[in-house]
């Protein structure tokens, strides 16, 4: 897992478009604190921003973790206990959605970010966990 | 071993209820704790007492020796109360500091009474005042994460209504508007913007649009969907759009999105788009000639 060894240090329960700007000024001016770069910091605002999004957009809600390294790192887990994904592999595709969005959120998060896992299953709920460099 | 390790602190309380309350207040008065917006003399008396109450319950029906942990279930009550206090204050700016002070007032006619009692078990004194300590300093610090907590959603909210007033659409020149986009463009407020705006085109008989995005923070495929609505709908209205103050930062994420925002033509800075419109309706910015600096015509 990629959060191995990370310590919990903010957690934003997501359940509107609300939630998903708190999110991403929860994780902006964390990143400022700790001295990111202007880029590194709008990126992986940026991916936060598109997973989040999807958790309460198709996930139906969930909750966002942020976890604190020592090395000049940051990750996030968003979770939710939505439908799940049936393909992963579709689902990253650029231009598929099921509500007739864009779709370039999932696959455009993994590229933002320095490192992606994602556990879905259907019925299963959807488990995102993502990594930035400062 | 005794029933409780807090026997003597549940029955100070129970038999001598007033007496610990009248103390408590006076305390937190002598150190200075009371301001008239704090408590109000007879409100501070009645929260105060609900606040031992149920501080009271809370220990009696604590399970002996559990360690002290304030989101356990018999301290349901005892958190009700106090966030419902602290919630009112927050609103009033009482400091948190005050809180936490009021709460640990209580600390002073609880021991003085504990001490008389136990003026000849000297262990048991030890032992009771060590954890009602642990206990009132537990919820000293609740209060203070309630503050802060109340504070931030207080903070959040005039932020968000900040960037809610409503988007303005400025017209630059004739037939030349600008709307200045800041904050974020959730879905609602999107549709918000793109309405006021076509009412303006119509209004000003606008042939171009500026929309310029250097206040907004983060442009995510949502936003740029929105953007690239608005802009068709202007060009479905006979007036061509310009979006302006992508800065790099945002070029680049967008670029690793796979955002294309196809036939919309972007400047970097609205100075540029200017430019660009006004040529478009026919005019140019063009320096005065033997023009002296500061000399206003
Ligand atoms: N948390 C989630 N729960 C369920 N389905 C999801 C979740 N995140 C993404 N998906 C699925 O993956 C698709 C692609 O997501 P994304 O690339 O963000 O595009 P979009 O959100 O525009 O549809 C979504 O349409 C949805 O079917
Ligand atoms: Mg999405």
């Amino acid at each position: 897992m990629i959060l191995d060894g990370a310590r919990e240090v903010d957690r934003i329960e997501l359940s509107g478009d609300r939630d998903v700007v708190r999110a991403r000024r929860r994780i902006a001016d964390r990143m400022d604190a700790l001295g990111a770069r202007a880029l590194r910091k709008t990126r992986f605002v940026t991916a936060v921003s598109e997973v989040a999004r999807n958790a309460v957009v198709h996930g139906g809600g969930g909750v966002m973790t942020v976890y604190a390294f020592k090395s000049a790192r940051i990750g996030i887990e968003c979770r939710d206990r939505g439908p799940g994904i049936a393909s992963i592999e579709q689902a990253l595709s650029d231009g598929f959605s099921t509500t007739g969005s864009m779709g370039h959120g999932l696959g455009g998060a993994k590229r933002l970010s320095d490192a992606f896992e994602i556990d879905s299953r259907p019925g299963g709920g959807t488990v995102v966990r993502m990594l930035g460099s400062l | 071993m005794p029933p409780s390790a807090l026997e003597n602190v549940l029955d100070i309380l129970k038999t001598d209820q007033d007496g610990v309350l009248a103390g408590w207040i006076e305390v937190a008065d002598e150190e200075g704790v009371k301001r008239s917006d704090l408590f109000s003399e007879r409100e501070g008396r009645e929260q105060a007492a609900s606040l031992l109450k149920a501080f009271r319950n809370g220990i009696s029906e604590r399970t002996d020796k559990d360690d002290f942990d304030i989101q356990a279930e018999h301290w349901a009550d005892l958190r009700g109360v106090l966030g419902e206090i602290t919630h009112e204050r927050v609103e009033r700016g009482v400091q948190p500091s005050e809180m936490a002070g009021f709460v640990l007032a209580l600390k002073g006619p609880l021991f003085s009474r504990l001490k008389e009692r136990l003026a000849k078990k000297p262990e048991q004194l030890v032992e009771e005042i060590l954890i009602a300590s642990k206990a009132i300093d537990a919820f000293a610090i609740y209060t203070n994460e309630v503050f802060i907590a109340e504070r931030e959603a207080v903070i959040e909210r005039q932020r968000e209504e900040m960037m809610e007033l409503s988007t303005p659409v400025v017209e630059l020149w004739s037939k030349v508007l600008t709307l200045p986009l800041i904050g974020t463009l959730d879905s609602l407020r999107a549709q918000e913007v793109m309405e006021n705006l076509l009412q303006a085109i119509v209004h000003y008989q606008a042939e171009v649009v500026i929309l310029d995005i250097t206040g907004v923070q983060t442009v995510d495929t949502q936003v740029a969907q929105h953007l690239i609505r608005t802009a068709a709908a202007v060009r479905l209205m006979g007036a061509k759009c310009i979006i302006s103050g992508i800065s790099p930062k945002i070029a680049q994420t967008m670029v690793q999105l796979g955002v294309d925002v196809g036939e919309v033509r972007t400047r970097s800075t609205i100075r540029t788009a200017l430019t660009d419109a006004l040529l478009t309706v026919g005019y140019a910015i063009t320096p005065i000639k033997n023009h002296q600096e500061g000399t206003l015509v």
